[in-house]
């Protein structure tokens, strides 16, 4: 095993022993192979640096680069967007470690040794986080490389595997060149990537919202800070804005724009379709610390009098959002809201009972001016998972739900 | 919205003109005469509105900028100033206008990197300078910071022995009080309880106006610069321009901007928090030296070893609630800086090396962080409270170890800021990047030459008990 902190600064010397010059950087092609290091920059002080291939290596070791090709038949360097530089875009720099769902600074990098007919690859395996690379970077070039291996030997490691390591790059283009794709981010659980996007500039954050798929910018921006959403919301164009908003829930949408300057708010809702934008709009009027503020306009409600066995067919065949499944509302032959029910009775209750003698007690409902500590309490008294808001007529327009309310809990 | 379809419920909402039924189960907890008077003062009208809005917008980012200069004036700062108010009463008062100048200058290039890139300096030095100098500059950071802390503790153990309590009991009291802020405080709460101790700052104005100093030759002396040529004079001069202007302000700054998620658009603000806080930091100084210079310097007591003296012999001359004033000044900064020191440093040391840093982190969470932290203040104070502690040679080493920490940070700084990759279009422009370079220069000057002298020539270095 190999480390870059033992071979950046080596010399290089050509097949006739002549020396070349100094391994000044080591460059992947992530377009051709993700983790072979496919050139050597070598320096050569005031003359112009060098580039040999993968294909040019005969022996590698701490310090020591020994070619199988000639001076003259190695080319000159010129600058390649598409090449990761190993010295320049990793050594120091953040990363995103997909595994333990967080972001790190990388100390050194690993790489192992591939022989194959008179040349020697090199390959990426790890990049080393820890202890260990931090001690060889400083004692590098002080101590001898015995001493430091048997010092790294003693500390603690903190490797992150390769295929695990997804690069932070704010420039598209340059994305694009080196292959950084973001499919790892995207199955990761939206908590997560919020976690990892606040550690980030915000140069790097917008970079990633930019680069995932609509509906998982969505959830990643509904977990984060609300000051960090309004933030990154407001650098898109309105209407990458609008799909993203489109993908939330419309209490979420209302949020993210009640924090956006009036006008980018008035010019993302403009990009919106018309049900959702109305949707949002009306959501919008309620002050962010009452029931309607809270509220979710998406929500479940059937008859009172339909039976168990047909709501359960029923909503196996909707296309129904789970989490609005956990508490069902009834309404009369007005509209007009007459109880709930939890979906653990429905599943218990025998076919043919009607959905009101189902309803649980007592008849909660709030309205939507109703101040964030009533609603709290009655959250905590009722050991409630759904309240209902309804108009001045009784007719739901609303629920609010648990997971709202522990969010807002904690920020007090 | 899902509705399931059966033949008696309806399939849309239907909207009828009925009478509206008896209002829904409302559930009132806020007492009815609230009511009214939220009406009333939202219909304050539109003006104040305005300024409500803008004040609003101000203080959502203000914080940083304030502390960071007011921790400036800590017992070290405050025994360097009321020494040169003793020994030369206002005559070097025109220095402060230079100072908050260099001051701003340049507090507010770091608060502009932290805005804008939304890394703090240690992160940045890391990543476009490497590892090494990274090391380098936290290991002086916190040798230099350790020798900080203990001169706080020294202030506590100082002001409290006016009030007749021995540092025994005053220093460990302190730093567990100090300690426990840290541990159990979040950044919101902590931040508020430092904006508060800024305030308590003012008992130096107290003090001042209870010393009844001459105004107009105060106000003469900040104007209008007097240039003495002995060399007494020129050392405490370098030795106030030096305890101004200390590296650890800039990385705690940048680190605050950047905590408290700073927008690019909140830049202004950003810079007002730096303006403001620059400019109380030195009309304290002012205070300090008015105070100082009416009382000790005109009855001829030039020599005073530190700030705890002052307070004593501000009480037969100024009268005993001056004394008081100017100790409870001392006891607020010093216990003031002791807690932001070794959490600025602690925050330094994790976000350079890449470990999990910040005061929203439970201990678990971020065992580095705190471990350092506790053990910066278990350090410091125990150093005070050592019988016959080397506390000269502590002291000296802590400036030495500034002067030359000072130079190599504004030089990183100053490349940082000026590269048009990390900061768009808020890069230095010429005009702030000649003034930036001269006060680096001057600054640089005049702390190695501080240096110089506490090295070579202690014994005559102010600030150090003994000279």
């Amino acid at each position: 095993m190999l480390h870059a902190t033992e071979l950046l600064g080596g010399e290089a010397y050509d097949k006739d022993g002549h020396f070349v010059g100094h391994v000044t950087e080591l460059f992947i092609e992530p377009a051709d192979q993700p983790n072979r290091i496919a050139r050597v920059l070598l320096g050569r002080g005031k003359y112009l640096p060098l580039v040999a291939r993968y294909d040019h290596l005969a022996f590698v070791a701490p310090g020591v680069l020994k070619l199988n090709v000639e001076e003259k038949e190695l080319e000159h360097y010129r600058p390649n967007e598409g090449w990761l530089a190993v010295r320049k875009d990793l050594l120091d720099q953040q990363i995103i470690d997909t595994s333990g769902r967080k972001v790190v600074r990388v100390n050194d990098i690993d790489f192992s040794e591939q022989r194959t007919n008179g040349t020697v690859e090199l390959r990426v395996t790890h990049v080393d986080v820890g202890l260990t690379g931090a001690a060889r970077r400083l004692l590098h070039g002080v101590a001898s490389p015995g001493l430091i291996r048997g010092v790294a030997t003693k500390l603690p490691t903190r490797l992150i595997p390769w295929e695990f390591v997804n690069l932070i790059e704010s420039d598209p283009l340059r994305r694009v060149k080196l292959r950084i794709t973001h499919q790892k981010l995207e199955r990761m659980h939206p908590a997560d990537l919020a976690d990892i996007m606040e550690e980030l500039s915000p140069l790097e954050r917008q970079s990633i919202i930019a680069s995932l798929d609509e509906e998982t910018a969505a959830e990643a921006l509904a977990e984060l800070d609300k000051r960090l959403t309004s933030q990154i919301v407001e650098t898109l164009d309105p209407e990458k804005a609008a799909d993203i908003l489109e993908e939330m829930d419309p209490d979420q949408a209302a949020d993210v724009l009640a924090g956006l300057p009036p006008e980018t708010s008035r010019d993302v809702l403009r990009e919106m379709p018309g049900e959702e934008a109305r949707e949002v709009r009306e959501l919008l009027k309620f002050e962010e610390n009452s029931a309607g503020g809270m509220m979710n306009t998406d929500f479940i409600y059937v008859g009172e009098s339909a039976t168990s066995a047909e709501v359960i067919a029923w909503i196996q065949e909707k296309d129904v959002d789970l989490e609005q499944l956990d508490t069902i509302f009834l309404i009369d032959a007005d509209a007009k809201l007459t109880g709930a029910v939890a979906v653990g009775r429905l599943l218990l209750a025998p076919p043919n009972e009607r959905m009101e003698a189902l309803k649980s007690e007592p008849w909660l409902a709030v309205l939507p001016d109703a101040q964030d500590k009533e609603v709290f309490e009655l959250f905590d008294k009722y050991n409630l998972h759904s309240l209902a808001v309804v108009d001045n007529n009784g007719r739901p327009i609303g629920a609010i739900a648990v997971d709202d309310i522990v969010t807002r809990l904690r920020r007090h | 919205m899902a509705v399931l379809g059966k033949p008696e419920a309806p399939e849309e909402v239907p909207k009828q003109e009925t009478q509206p039924p008896a209002p829904v189960i409302r559930w009132k907890l806020i007492p009815g005469w609230i009511e009214p008077w939220r009406d009333r003062l939202a219909g304050w009208g539109k003006v104040s509105r305005f300024w409500r809005a803008r004040a609003l917008l101000f203080l959502a980012v203000v914080g940083p900028g304030i502390i960071t200069s007011n921790v400036d004036n800590d017992a070290g700062g405050i025994t360097v100033y009321s020494q040169a108010g003793a020994m030369y009463g206002y005559a070097l008062l025109w220095s402060l206008i230079p100072m908050t100048i260099a001051l701003y200058v340049t507090e507010e290039m770091c608060a502009r990197m932290g805005v804008v890139t939304g890394k703090g300096l240690s992160d940045l030095i890391r990543e476009e300078f490497g590892f090494r100098p990274t090391f380098f500059l936290i290991l002086a950071g916190l040798v230099v910071d350790m020798g900080n802390v203990a001169a706080e503790f020294a202030g506590v153990a100082a002001s409290m022995q006016i009030f007749g309590i021995s540092k025994y009991i005053s220093v460990p009291i302190a730093a567990i009080f100090v300690w426990f802020l840290v541990l159990r405080g979040t950044a919101r709460a902590v931040e508020k309880i430092f904006l508060a101790a800024c305030v308590l700052y003012l008992s130096y104005v107290a003090s001042a106006i209870l010393a009844k100093p001459d105004w107009l030759l105060a106000a003469k002396s900040t104007v209008i610069p007097t240039m003495h040529l002995d060399g007494g004079y020129l050392l405490m001069l370098t030795a106030l321009v030096g305890t101004t202007i200390a590296p650890w302000q800039f990385f705690y700054l940048q680190a605050a901007f950047v905590e408290k998620r700073v927008a690019r658009r909140q830049y202004p603000q950003a810079r007002a928090d730096v303006l403001v806080g620059s400019i109380s930091c030195m009309v304290i100084v002012f205070f300090i030296i008015v105070c100082t210079g009416a009382t000790l310097h005109a009855s001829g007591h030039l020599n005073i070893v530190d700030a705890g003296e002052a307070a004593q012999a501000l009480v037969p001359l100024a009268g005993k609630w001056a004394g008081m004033l100017f100790a409870f000044g001392l006891l607020n900064a010093s216990l003031f800086a002791a807690s932001i020191l070794p959490l600025s440093t602690s925050h330094v040391i994790c976000e350079g090396m890449g470990f999990e840093a910040g005061i929203d982190h439970k201990f678990n969470d971020a065992p580095i962080f705190y471990s350092l932290y506790t053990g910066m203040i278990v350090v410091g104070a125990a150093v005070i409270l050592i019988p016959r502690a080397p506390l000269e040679k502590i002291l000296i080493l802590s400036q030495v170890g500034n002067g030359i920490w000072l130079p190599v940070v504004l030089v990183f700084i100053l490349l940082l800021v000026n590269r048009r990759d990390l900061m768009g279009d808020l890069v230095n422009t010429r005009t702030f990047n000649v003034v930036a370079w001269v006060t680096t220069v001057a600054m640089i000057v005049l702390t190695l030459v501080l240096v110089y002298v506490s090295v070579f020539r202690s014994g005559s270095v102010p600030g150090i008990p003994g000279s």
